[in-house]
């Protein structure tokens, strides 16, 4: 008897890809160079984010030729993103294959009611999360990974702190809770009681939480570990920096020795520009994506 | 007590720490190749084989484990791990440690969406143990002094040669202790006897 598409097969994917970095990439150029550099997996897409929030417009699945191509340069996992609720692009990247998919506010929402019901796929998803009522929520729907949402394309930490904060605050308030407080938090945070309940009994969230949107340098990705991220996501911070294998290798190198200071400062010497980061507050309300989703 | 390594350069290492931790050792999280002189056996953790075996080069861990194996010290290698000890990779790729003599093929039951699990009967270990795949490879091929554990379908997916033990799923998964209790009585086995 062998059962496919289970929690603990599809947490357990996750689990298998903690203390690595996952890459954007765009074509199976990058590909390659994002698991030369030791990338746990790459993620693959049309654009990265910051050229999606230049081009403006609808941003949708990418054409499934990228997936394709990126699938045969690479023996890592391959992710794809698709929009939130979409329910035929999650169907298309899970019948192409790919072993993990974002519903992702990267991309233009496709509902801004339901998200995807996560739990039909065999495929697991990841989804982006400002705080545990967000994360609870995904949880909820059969999510197998949860990553911060930060500020996508911006090359620009804070978002990403201040949600991974708020996110451990919260899991250690739930924590130290008494038990028949929890009903009112979970109506406060909008968060389904049982995931609470398990969040409670366990001491932690039942699945892995990576650190995504914003991280562009080495330091910001061993920041994002030390405040408590089982790993990182990176965008646009690869391949819009100056030397893009220099950068996703020292990055991999930071986010495993994310406590040896001594080690960050070397690997950072001579990387050259970062990508160009943007100033939160220059964002009017419609070009913020962490908003997308609820 | 006894010191058992984990080595943490990416993948599943916590879960393999406290399923150690349940029986009785010391776990030592390795990330640094001269910590492993400190140790007496050694688990390579669920992880991307691809790249493991890189950050173990970069990071400078081969002579170190080269010397692990030679020495008999006791390794548990689960899923990506049991790549790393393989003589033998099927396709182009070259091999890594070369601990054991079995030759294993990568993803071999498919993509993730054919990851599964599945209760198996584990020599020396028990009839009932729930066995979790994550794109996992087999052991398509075993040598002489090595010992078959459990198979599904047929197909080879535990192996022990001597103080080397693979297996292609993730004892770590699960809250089931055996795997790793067996484990821990190699390593405890293999003590020179003082005295």
């Amino acid at each position: 008897m062998q059962q496919t598409g289970t929690d603990r097969v599809k947490r357990g994917m996750a689990e298998m890809q903690k203390g690595g970095v996952i890459m954007d990439v765009v074509n199976a150029e990058q590909a390659k160079i994002a698991e030369e550099a030791g990338a746990v997996a790459v993620m693959a897409l049309e654009r990265v984010p910051a050229d999606i929030r230049a081009a403006g417009g609808v941003a949708r699945m990418a054409d499934p030729t990228i997936v394709e191509e990126v699938t045969n340069a690479v023996s890592i996992p391959v992710m794809a993103k698709a929009r939130i609720g979409h329910i035929v692009e999650a169907r298309v990247l899970e019948a192409l294959g790919v072993d993990y998919i974002d519903e992702s506010e990267v991309l233009t929402p496709a509902d801004e009611v339901y998200h995807l019901q996560k739990r039909d796929y065999t495929v697991p998803f990841v989804c982006g999360a400002r705080d545990l009522g967000e994360a609870t929520r995904r949880i909820g729907e059969g999510a197998s990974m949860i990553r911060t949402k930060g500020e996508p394309g911006t090359g620009n930490i804070v978002e990403a702190v201040r949600h991974q904060r708020m996110m451990q605050g919260q899991i250690k308030k739930i924590v130290n809770m008494a038990e028949d407080e929890l009903m009112t938090e979970a109506k406060n945070l909008g968060a389904p009681y049982d995931v609470l309940r398990d969040i409670q009994q366990n001491g932690k969230l039942p699945l892995v939480n990576f650190a995504a949107g914003g991280i562009a340098t080495p330091a910001d990705a061993a920041l994002m570990m030390q405040l408590g991220s089982d790993g990182v996501f990176v965008g646009s911070g690869i391949f819009k920096s100056e030397q893009p294998d220099k950068f996703a290798r020292a990055i991999v190198e930071a986010t495993t020795h994310y406590e040896d200071y001594g080690r960050i400062a070397e690997l950072s010497k001579g990387l050259g520009t970062a990508m160009t980061g943007m100033d939160i507050t220059s964002l009017a309300d419609h070009e913020r994506m962490q908003d997308r989703g609820w | 007590m006894l010191k058992i390594g984990v080595l943490a350069l990416q993948g599943a290492v916590r879960e393999h720490v406290q399923s150690l931790e349940a029986n009785d050792v010391d776990v030592v999280v390795i990330k640094r190749p001269e910590q492993l002189q400190e140790v007496d056996g050694l688990v390579f953790p669920g992880g991307e084989s691809t790249t493991m075996r890189r950050l173990i080069n970069k990071y400078g861990f081969f002579e170190e484990l080269q010397q692990f194996v030679n020495k008999e010290k006791p390794i548990f290698g689960t899923c990506a791990g049991a790549i790393l000890m393989a003589r033998e990779l099927i396709g182009d790729e070259d091999p890594f440690l070369k601990a054991m003599d079995i030759a294993v093929e990568r993803n071999a039951f498919g993509r993730q969406r054919e990851s599964f699990e599945a209760t198996l009967k584990v020599e020396s270990v028990g009839d009932d143990i729930e066995a979790v795949f994550i794109r996992a490879p087999i052991i398509s091929n075993v040598g002489q002094s090595v010992d078959v554990l459990a198979t599904f379908n047929g197909q080879v997916v535990a192996a022990q040669q001597g103080p080397f033990l693979a297996c292609s799923f993730h004892p770590e998964l699960t809250e089931d202790r055996r795997f790793h209790q067996y484990f821990v009585d190699i390593v405890r086995k293999q003590q020179p006897v003082v005295g």
